[in-house]
């Protein structure tokens, strides 16, 4: 008998199908994996597995957790099943706890709601024992702590206590480590593989990450649209995958573009000696207010055609030097020249030099506004030019910059919620491209995006390499991603630049310890062939 | 879910086009006095009664209409037009010593309930319809103000706003191009619920005498005129009282229905 | 906490002496000479001259707002025109009825309010909360002066249970006071319940759909449990801000509803002196209405920092 057996699971909301005909199974100690890209219903599954469905849903099938029908059971039966047989892990750690309550109280919760005899004392001696389990010990993160004192990676271990506090039988964790930063990422999917060995427990891991996947998983079940496409042992599967859509993953996943040759180096933009410090609120009620250093003494050059990549977790900095670079928000001191001039004037910004720079964002939802179509987005930064195009240039302008993106000039006329978050990230490159800048910042663009349309994507940045001889700036946290865009790589951390060179060698040879770590935490995808020839008969 | 919005607005429609009518048609004149037919309960020829003076209750009200429409009306105007560019300006500066004051200067006209308000202007200017507008329009400022700011300062962090700076917009220009018509959704909604706070507020000032000066009529005049004869005539009462009820309660379902209407996220929720 | 407190206070002290600087203006403004305004048309010169004398305005502005905020400080709010009684004693005997009038509907509100919303947050989409959504909405829409009418015309004068006006005053005791008091306080709470419910069930409902109420179900709460637990306090937030602004509305409130039971509070106090022209009854009165606003909303201030920790920080 398996630990959890879910046959022929389908699930609709109100009538809408989420899940169709999902079976998988779990063994005991045994980590099985589901991935697939957004709505495949990665997500639904774990939810229907606790039985926390959203109103109106509806299953069909069977969930069998040691011989019983979970969707069978009345409320009160589950209850007694949550966090004491099956215990849950959340994406968000930042909302996932309750910020009015301290983190003792929390996880003593979870012991006692399941053993009500216990005393609180008794309880609280758990939850401290618990919480060193995770990498909370006592003597520096005491119980009477809130949430709120502490980082996400923590908050994250709480609630990972939590779910452990009663030794389930099996884990689920909710693409847990997707809102947290690569290093710390690296800390946590260790943390839950041990824990797991340790207590013999089912881990069941929902993750978009098939890097995680590879590494972590025995078992893999990929999902698409509501329905298990292929599911296997991980080496075998890794190896021997059939399914044209988890083929599809994996080379997306791992996708490389070839970026053409850059032109011989002409200095474009120019940083030097860059410092941001940002106001924090007064400590003292008459004090002065103190400051934080975001950028701090930062100097690079970007030559014209280049391919620069920008580096770091969150926090670093990246964010801040983009804004300085845009010329959105004054430095404190330093300079930043494109063609030599000067980004900010005295307090204003200088539009000639504004004009010539372009940004595209990571959220392909928020960086349109939702009331004007796409012919008056995309000519937006024609309101830097001293006298934009009109009528039928205009027009020609809209039409060469859809057709660039792969986009027909019929779609001018629609509004951007009539498109897919690729196509608006399309529409906002397009947006980018339309006043033939320079320079365009990528400011985490392809980060939200799930590994098929970021392929897309990354192909299309190529070929737009090819045709209009791009220089960018790519900033990002993804490692894989900025390794195939870029032609050299800075690494930043806490304000600083550590590491600067040409993206190969960085990443084959890096000699700054942060750079190091920083690629040592990543997980990169085992090329498929190489691990053919390690494979494993059966 | 339109029945709010169905429901409110045949309620909304029904007393605007009351106060419209009453300029050119009433069943009785208003203002005349007919003693002899005084308090007669609701009947066929005066379809709501008359009061103490026998003049005819819907015609009154038909008239208190208009009053109250006109107060409500423009208090709110009064309210949208400084409050929401100050809200606008407040956001493009957040966190700035100009931010600071126009949130601070909110609070403090939140500390004068719009009743000490139009005490203080009628114990110094005297009571009346225009007073009360002031008074009731004094306190609508804050309230667009701070809706307008606490939108337009999550509108700010959004990444179209940041687009639209990149294309070297100023923040002026981006306040009225990119926010104001991302928040109108939520003023037309908030103006529906002040517009019936104002009926409310117009008719207690009119009811203490500080609102609306005879002859001009007023549905909270009305109610005072009953006070003392509710005991037998309770007609008198319930009629102006009804008006109000009824006309509240319309604007209020209308903002209801508006709400869920014009914000498509809440609309996909309740499918 | 003590920081928290100690930066509210001090926000608390600059409204008060804003506000008292807006209305020691407003009255300023007045057009014409207070005194003679005071007096009317037909006044002596003598008697005006007497008058000016003692409303100090011979003294320049600046020491007049001194003499009358020091006054405020030390209890000395003039001497009242009309009554000649010191005007502290005349407000401090209307407070007797205005503020327990006040605090009354304010209990009543808030323990009609809170199980009116949660029985339907926790209904969501049922007929009991369709039902009571329904209720609240026509309460809202109910003026309280008419609703006042009403209860005085069903429990005053048909069943005679209560008195239809007047106040029979605390010396009688407690418990008759407190019945004089009821029909002001049911007509002053329900309207704002009905607000005050709204606001509840849908700060609830947010809060439900927190993440953390997800983390609680997975712990193995029932739902039941999760809103008790971590739902009620964390919807609690919002419900204080409304709790705060209601005084103010229960206040001012008061004034109109005193007007139709005939109690003798602040409000007809106000429209007496209105009346009489005793403008240093109106400014006194005006500012200590503004002045247990601010208070009260200092007092918010601080409930928030009891139950949300991360105010406590915050500096």
């Amino acid at each position: 008998m398996s630990l959890l057996e879910i046959s022929n699971l389908s699930l609709s909301i109100y009538e809408t199908e989420i899940l169709h005909d999902v079976s998988l199974a779990i063994e005991t100690g045994e980590i099985v994996a589901i991935t697939g890209e957004s709505g495949s219903g990665k997500s639904m599954t774990a939810l229907a597995t606790m039985q926390l469905l959203p109103k109106g849903a509806h299953t069909t099938g069977q969930i069998m957790l040691r011989g019983k029908d979970l969707t069978q059971l009345d409320e009160a039966a589950l209850c007694k099943l949550r966090g004491n047989e099956v215990g849950m892990v959340f994406q968000e750690p930042m909302t996932a706890l309750n910020p009015l309550h301290t983190i003792g109280r929390q996880v003593a919760e979870a012991i006692r709601i399941h053993n009500p005899a216990l005393g609180r004392v008794e309880a609280e001696t758990r939850a401290a024992k618990t919480l060193t389990r995770v990498g909370l010990p006592g003597d520096q993160f005491p119980l009477s702590r809130f949430p709120h004192e502490l980082s996400g990676g923590q908050r994250q271990r709480v609630v990972i206590a939590m779910a452990i506090a009663r030794h389930p039988r099996l884990l689920i964790a909710d693409e847990p480590t997707t809102a947290l930063d690569v290093t710390t990422q690296a800390q946590i999917l260790d943390l839950l593989k041990t824990l797991a060995k340790e207590d013999g427990m089912g881990l069941l891991m929902i993750t978009h990450d098939l890097a995680v996947v590879a590494d972590m998983a025995d078992r893999i079940v990929v999902m698409r649209q509501g329905e298990v496409v292929e599911q296997g042992e991980t080496k075998h599967l890794l190896t021997h995958m059939t399914h044209p859509y988890t083929k599809m993953l994996f080379e997306a996943s791992a996708h490389q573009v070839s970026l053409p040759e850059a032109p011989s180096p002409q200095p474009l933009l120019n940083v030097e000696n860059v410092t941001r410090d940002y106001k924090l609120p007064r400590k003292t009620l008459f004090g002065a207010p103190g400051h934080f250093r975001a950028v701090n003494n930062v100097s690079f050059d970007l030559q014209r055609g280049e391919r620069l990549g920008l580096v770091g977790e969150s926090g670093c900095g990246k964010s801040a030097l983009t804004r300085a670079i845009l010329g959105l928000e004054q430095v404190q001191s330093g300079t930043i020249t494109l063609n030599g001039a000067p980004v900010f004037t005295d307090t204003k910004p200088n539009l000639n030099v504004r004009r010539k720079m372009q940004v595209v964002f990571q959220d392909p939802y928020g960086s349109f506004n939702p009331r004007h179509r796409v012919d008056r987005l995309i000519t937006e930064p024609f309101y830097l030019l001293p006298d934009p195009p009109a009528g039928a240039a205009r027009a020609k302008a809209i039409d060469e910059a859809l057709i660039a993106i792969g986009l027909s000039p019929a779609d001018a006329q629609k509004y951007i919620h009539e498109f897919s978050g690729g196509q608006r990230q399309r529409i906002a490159i397009a947006r980018a491209l339309i006043i033939k800048p320079e320079l365009i910042l990528f400011d985490e663009a392809v980060s939200a995006l799930d590994v098929s349309v970021r392929a897309q994507i990354l192909d299309l940045l190529a070929d737009l390499c090819e045709a209009y001889a791009l220089s960018y700036l790519f900033i990002s946290h993804d490692l894989s991603v900025v390794r195939t865009i870029t032609d050299r790589v800075l690494v930043m951390k806490s304000g600083e630049i550590v590491e600067d060179g040409p993206t190969e060698d960085v990443f084959q040879s890096p000699r700054h310890p942060y750079t190091r770590d920083l690629i040592a935490a990543a997980r990169m995808l085992p090329s498929v062939e190489q691990e053919h020839a390690h494979a494993h008969p059966g | 879910m339109r029945r709010n919005l169905i429901i409110g607005g045949t309620l909304c429609a029904v007393f605007i086009l009351a106060a419209l009518v009453s300029f050119f048609w009433t069943p009785y004149d208003h203002s005349v006095l007919d003693i002899p037919n005084k308090l007669q309960p609701p009947n066929g020829t005066h379809l709501l009664g008359t009061d103490h003076f026998g003049r005819d209750i819907l015609s009154m009200i038909m008239v208190g209409a208009r009053t109250s429409i006109a107060v409500a009306l423009v208090a709110v105007g009064i309210g949208m037009g400084l409050g929401i560019p100050l809200g606008l300006w407040a956001a493009a500066r957040s966190g700035s010593w100009l931010d600071e004051l126009i949130m601070r200067g909110n609070d403090l006209v939140f500390a004068f309930p719009f009743l000490v308000i139009a005490i203080l202007i009628t114990a110094i200017f005297g009571a009346g319809a225009i007073n009360a507008i002031i008074a009731i329009g004094i306190f609508n400022i804050p309230v667009f103000a701070r809706i307008t700011r606490g939108a337009a300062l999550s509108l700010w962090q959004r990444e179209f706003i940041m687009a639209a700076r990149v294309a070297g917009k100023s923040a002026a220009r981006i306040s009225v191009e990119h926010i104001l018509p991302n928040v109108t959704n939520l003023l037309i909604v908030q103006g529906t619920i002040q517009f019936s706070l104002g009926i409310l507020a117009e008719a207690g000032l009119s009811y203490v005498g500080l609102g609306a000066q005879p002859p001009l009529p007023s549905w909270g005049r009305m109610l005072a005129d009953a006070q003392t004869l509710v005991s037998i005539s309770p007609h008198m009462a319930l009629m102006p009282g009804f008006a109000i009820i009824l006309t509240v309660l319309g604007l209020n379902l209308m903002g209801d229905g508006l709400r869920d209407y014009l914000d498509p996220r809440l609309r996909v929720a309740r499918t | 906490m003590l920081r928290y407190a100690l930066k509210r206070l001090l926000s608390l002290v600059i409204s008060l002496t804003v506000a008292s600087l807006v209305i020691f203006f407003v009255i300023e403004v007045a057009p014409g000479d207070p005194a003679s305004f005071m007096l009317g048309i037909n006044a002596q010169p003598e008697t005006l001259a007497a008058l000016r004398a003692e409303l100090g305005l011979d003294l320049s502005k600046g020491q007049r707002y001194l003499a009358w905020v020091g006054g405020l400080l030390s209890g000395d709010f003039g001497t009242s025109y009309t009554y000649r009684t010191p005007v502290a004693d005349i407000i401090a005997q209307r407070l007797w009825v205005s503020l327990p009038l006040a605090l009354y509907a304010l209990a009543l509100s808030t323990l009609i309010a809170f199980p009116a919303g949660i029985y339907a947050a926790s209904r969501r989409g049922r007929a009991g909360d369709i039902g009571m959504m329904g209720a609240t909405q026509l309460g809202v829409a109910v003026p309280n002066f008419w609703f006042a009418m009403m209860l005085v015309l069903i429990f005053a004068i048909n069943l005679r249970w209560f008195a239809a006006g007047g106040f029979v005053g605390w010396d009688r005791g407690f418990w008759a006071g407190l019945h004089a008091l009821t029909l002001p306080a049911v007509a002053l709470a329900l309207p704002q319940a009905a607000i005050l419910a709204r606001v509840m069930r849908s700060s609830l409902l947010d809060v439900l759909g927190e993440d953390f109420m997800r983390t609680a179900r997975a712990k193995g709460l029932s739902a039941r449990q999760a809103l008790w637990r971590h739902g009620l306090r964390n919807a609690l937030i919002p419900v204080l801000t409304i709790i705060g602004l209601q005084f103010s509305f229960l206040l001012a409130g008061s004034i109109i509803i005193e007007q139709v039971f005939y109690l003798p509070g602040l409000g007809r106090l106000v429209f007496q002196s209105i009346s009489a022209r005793d403008l240093i009854v109106v400014e006194s009165v005006v500012m200590l209405l503004v002045f247990s606003v601010i208070v009260v909303n200092f007092i918010v201030d601080l409930a928030y920092a009891a139950v949300d920790p991360r105010l406590r920080l915050r500096t």
